[in-house]
């Protein structure tokens, strides 16, 4: 059995907030670094470099990345032999209240009809794991709604197959445009039921972009699905040109027999997360 | 595709000569007004009441910033996503209010009133708020502070890099997808 403190996992969550937002994961800073060196028109360049520049002003001087710090979603793998001294969610809360806080991060949060704000980024969205062993992983990710607002969930008929879930995605990339920060990143759930596709979509966009899906058929549709994506031409902020998305990871899980969830979630060029093992 | 440097507010003459690629450096006076602010102006405007902001030739900044760290008038200050003020911006167009910064796709509505009103829709590069702030001068709540984020602020910007996506003649700048290419 291992112990763990509250006020660990409330530093461990501060600490993510105020990082991820500030700085941008070598992933994606490579892709958009490659990408302006891989396009033709110079408007697209030009926002390539801009996105360059403005990584490297937001490392050195501690302003967020984008002024939109984004809801903090969090993925708590934990395992079933770590005792948590306090109450884990409370804790985890108060990490991002301090983060949100001491970091002059933008508080986001509101009530969805009087759209009052809550004043301190909570609540945070927490999905929990229980796994065996004596690790408590935290995954953070600050999620800017720009983005979040082109993403969709669909329950397509199972005859569907791969050919909707292409057409469906597609179509989302393609009505999204500018909207959504293009380029553009694109987490795919597919299968388990109706919110469980949408977790799945989300966790995708925890992946680094440079990975490969180690299922062999996956692998293959992800690219196969990237480069359609990318034949569209809406490029960088909607002004054409050869990146609308710098990658495309899925996620699946068996799902009922007469279901074929799919789940469609947009992540901006500004892909904030970071994870920590207590 | 010209480079201009132009001033806030924006004159009639000004707005009206800018076409769709153009490059705008704005200077002047600029405000910031997104969802919630938005709606406040237009339940003002219902009641008849006072405006805290002079529409005319007025230019409006979609967008929340971060707060300002120490020594620094804002903090991260990039567009936001335009099509939910939509439904809004015509209103503020017929009143004077000659141009608007975001990011993202304007509805018929929005482009008709830029034609009716000769006034123009600038585009700023969407995730770029760290480096946008540093056009940003100064920096001051004059309503809604209880809005947080959502506030009206009067900022004086210096040389603001602006593309010009939705022009007063019609003219667009974002590209169609090609629906064909991928399949669809
Ligand atoms: S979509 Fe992403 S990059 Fe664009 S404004 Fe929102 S959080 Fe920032």
């Amino acid at each position: 059995m291992k112990r763990i403190s509250a006020q660990a996992v409330t530093k461990a969550v501060r600490d993510m907030c105020i990082s991820a937002n500030r700085y941008q994961p070598e992933d994606v800073k490579a892709a958009i670094k490659a990408g302006e060196a891989g396009e033709d028109s110079p408007t697209a360049k030009e926002v390539f470099r801009q996105l360059s520049e403005n990584i490297d002003l937001a490392a050195g001087t501690g302003l967020p990345l984008c002024q939109d710090t984004g809801l903090a979603v969090l993925f708590v793998t934990l395992g079933q032999e770590v005792y948590v001294e306090g109450n884990l969610s409370e804790a985890i809360n108060e990490g991002v209240r301090q983060g949100y806080g001491e970091g002059l991060l933008r508080k986001s949060a509101c009530d969805p009809f009087s759209r009052k704000n809550t004043g301190d980024n909570t609540p945070a969205v927490i999905h929990y794991d229980i796994v065996p062993g004596e690790a408590l992983r935290i995954a953070f990710m600050a999620k800017g709604g720009g983005a979040e607002n082109m993403s969709r969930v669909m329950m397509l008929a199972p005859a569907e197959g791969w050919e909707g879930v292409k057409k469906f995605v597609l179509t989302r990339v393609a009505e999204s445009r500018s909207n959504p920060c293009p380029p553009i990143i694109i987490g795919i759930g597919i299968g388990g039921t109706f919110e469980h596709s949408a977790k799945l979509a989300k966790l995708a966009l925890m992946r680094k972009l440079d990975d490969v899906n180690p299922e062999p058929d996956l692998a293959a549709k992800e690219e196969e699905l990237l480069g359609l994506v990318n034949r569209l031409g809406i490029g960088p902020m909607g002004l054409g040109g050869r990146h609308t998305a710098l990658g495309l990871k899925i996620l699946t899980s068996p799902c009922h027999i007469a279901s074929f969830p799919l789940a469609v979630n947009i992540q901006c060029h500004s892909s904030r997360h970071e994870e920590v093992e207590l | 595709m010209a480079v201009y440097e132009m001033k806030a507010p924006l004159s009639d003459e000004d707005a009206r000569k800018l076409r769709s690629g153009d490059v705008v450096l704005l200077s002047g006076v600029v405000y910031t007004a997104r969802d919630a602010a938005h709606k406040k102006l237009n339940d003002l405007l219902d009641q008849g009441a006072d405006l805290p902001l002079e529409l005319t030739g007025a230019v409006i900044y979609y967008v929340g910033p971060s707060p300002a760290r120490p020594g620094y008038v804002i903090g991260s200050a990039g567009p936001t996503t335009s099509y939910r003020m939509d439904s809004f911006a015509p209103r503020l167009h017929s009143l004077g209010v000659k141009a608007s910064i975001g990011k993202g796709i304007r509805n018929e509505a929005v482009k008709q009133s830029l034609k009716d009103y000769g006034a123009v829709y600038f585009g700023a590069t969407g995730g770029a708020g760290a480096l946008l702030s540093t056009c940003i001068k100064e920096a001051e709540v004059i309503a809604f502070p209880e809005m947080g984020p959502e506030a009206l602020r009067k900022l004086r910007v210096e040389k603001l890099p602006l593309l010009v996506i939705n022009d007063s003649v019609g003219g667009e700048l974002y590209v169609q997808p090609d629906l064909r290419a991928a399949g669809l």
